[in-house]
């Protein structure tokens, strides 16, 4: 495809399309079509946008490999900054609301609750990687830049175990998120040999 | 109320139903009259069998009776759509969504255990007689949120002294309907159905505890329970069980969904207790529905002075 229309065509549409669902959010909330407790909605719709992302940016390189485009793996930045983006929506929503901001109770929470202990930890990994998402942090960092973006793939498993664990009976939806991270990590194991064939050296 | 127009071969209700109650159902169309000009217009006029309203005036009973509380209610179409009923689904929204598939017309309830009077008995019959009233209640969900609904209801007493219970009935246990075709939440096992729940004898005597028949004035709607459900307000969401089929007197604690499912965090009791969080989550605070930030939840959901004696003696921190 073309660089300068991915660059100055499809970005910006990318990016809309990416913000599209923190702008339906709060177009539901202002005009009150959330549904009877819109705090509730903000706060699992987020967190889902977060974790779906997330996975969507884990999807690119598997992507790449079985199909040779190089194209996808523009937007893999994209995808993880906004997979943080509504991470940090997803905390806040919490915050102010759930713990009308009182940090001594989240930090409680964090603590005894499993299920945000590891909710927590995801933030946590998640937040260094959007700090260097930049060109110049991939340049200083080199090699070691490759090593500090694996921890995705944990951030991603502790973000599965989060909705898994806060499930009150129904485990079927995060166990399809936990059998889509599965498949894309296996996907990233060394292709059978006619495959590689076929598809010529895979990189990522 | 469903009013249908009539098939010429079936019998006119007054053929097939006991003089009284047909007496009682004319007095009801009379005062439905947009349904029945229309029904007229038609010419012919059925109602579907026997239901709630047919034996007991909804539309009279007293207001705002003993226990209701003063409080904002919760939007009524909060209360109606907003629903943890996992029979319809597991979704908050999809009880509204799908709970029209369940006929409530007509409906019988089992009555069996440690009673003089066990069997199977029309809901018309259960209900026949008895006085329902309106109780503002609120109810706190074992998830962190809450409302105040005005219920129509009995006193659960009320109804269960019509079966004499024996001095062996030490607990009481109600079952939901069990029936995937209707209730198509209940196609996967996501809880052991049917759903069970069950109340030590003397909380369900108690004068707060009121079997529900409608909420704001009107028959129960589908996705909340119709169209006999349970409500205590002291304790969780979980324990008013809906669309009950059988109730049956035991001599010991019945086992009970929720409770079956994860022991750890859903006890028998399930008494509303801020001090005492579910494992997973902080019970001190709730989010009442309608309002973006938390309030303290009460002890016994503000219903301490009327049922705190039931459990003196008993560790709530074990017996939760
Ligand atoms: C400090 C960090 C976090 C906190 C305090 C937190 C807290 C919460 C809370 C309170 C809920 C709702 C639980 C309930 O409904 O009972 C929730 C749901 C959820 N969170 Fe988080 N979370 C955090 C981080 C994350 C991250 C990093 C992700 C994903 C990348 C995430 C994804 C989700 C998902 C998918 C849900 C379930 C939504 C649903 O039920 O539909 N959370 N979180």
């Amino acid at each position: 495809m073309d660089d300068r229309l991915l660059r100055y065509g499809l970005k910006p549409v990318v990016f809309m399309l990416l913000l599209l669902p923190a702008a339906l959010l709060l177009a539901g909330l202002l005009r009150g079509t959330l549904g009877a407790d819109p705090v509730a909605a903000l706060l699992w719709q987020t967190g889902l946008w977060a974790l779906r992302l997330l996975l969507a940016s884990l999807a690119v390189t598997p992507l790449q490999r079985l199909t040779g485009w190089r194209w996808p793996i523009r937007w893999r930045r994209q995808l993880g900054l906004f997979a943080f983006f509504y991470a940090c929506l997803h905390l806040a929503v919490y915050a102010v609301f759930d713990r009308s901001l009182d940090l001594a109770a989240v930090w409680e929470d964090i603590v005894e609750r499993p299920f945000i202990t590891v909710g927590a930890l995801a933030f946590l990994l998640l937040a260094p990687l959007a700090a260097t998402s930049t060109r110049g942090a991939v340049r200083r960092l080199g090699p070691r830049w490759q090593q500090l973006h694996r921890l995705v793939y944990l951030a991603a498993g502790l973000a599965v175990l989060h909705y898994l664990w806060l499930v009150k009976a129904d485990l079927r939806p995060p166990l399809i998120y936990a059998g889509i991270l599965a498949v894309l990590l296996l996907l990233r194991l060394p292709l059978p040999l006619p495959w590689r064939r076929r598809l010529g050296p895979a990189s990522g | 109320m469903l009013i249908r127009t009539r098939d010429t071969s079936a019998p006119a209700a007054s053929e097939i139903t006991p003089e009284p109650i047909y007496r009682d159902r004319r007095r009801f169309l009379r005062q439905a009259g947009q349904f029945a000009v229309a029904g007229a217009a038609a010419g012919w006029l059925r109602t579907v069998p026997a239901g709630v309203t047919d034996v007991l005036d909804l539309e009279s009973s007293p207001r705002r009776a003993k226990f209701s509380t003063d409080e904002p209610l919760t939007a009524e179409d909060s209360v109606t759509t907003y629903n943890n009923f996992y029979e319809f689904g597991t979704g908050k929204t999809d009880p509204a969504q799908y709970a029209d598939a369940l006929v409530t017309e007509p409906w019988s309830v089992t009555v069996a255990g440690a009673c003089e009077k066990p069997g199977t008995y029309a809901l018309e019959d259960v209900l026949r007689g008895l006085a329902p009233e309106e109780r503002i209640y609120r109810l706190r969900c074992v998830e962190g949120w809450s409302m105040v609904i005005p219920w129509l209801g009995v006193p659960l007493a009320a109804l269960l002294k019509r079966y004499q219970p024996t001095s062996a009935a030490r607990y009481v246990a109600f079952q939901t309907l069990y029936d995937p075709d209707q209730m198509r939440g209940q196609r996967r096992s996501v809880l052991e159905w049917p759903y069970r729940e069950g109340l030590r004898m003397d909380e369900a005597m108690h004068p707060l505890t009121i079997m529900a028949v409608g909420l704001y004035g009107k028959p129960l709607p589908n996705q909340n329970g119709a169209p006999l459900r349970l409500v205590v307000p002291w304790k969780y969401g979980f324990k008013s069980i809906k669309s009950i089929v059988r109730i049956e007197f035991t001599e010991t604690e019945p086992p009970t969904t929720w409770n079956m499912m994860a022991p750890r965090e859903y006890g028998f009791y399930a008494n509303v207790n801020p001090q005492v969080d579910h494992p997973r989550w902080s019970q001190s605070r709730e989010r009442r529905i309608g309002k973006l930030f938390r309030q303290d939840t009460l002890m016994f959901n503000g219903y301490g002075e009327q049922v705190a004696s039931l459990y003196r003696g008993l560790d709530l921190r074990r017996n939760y």
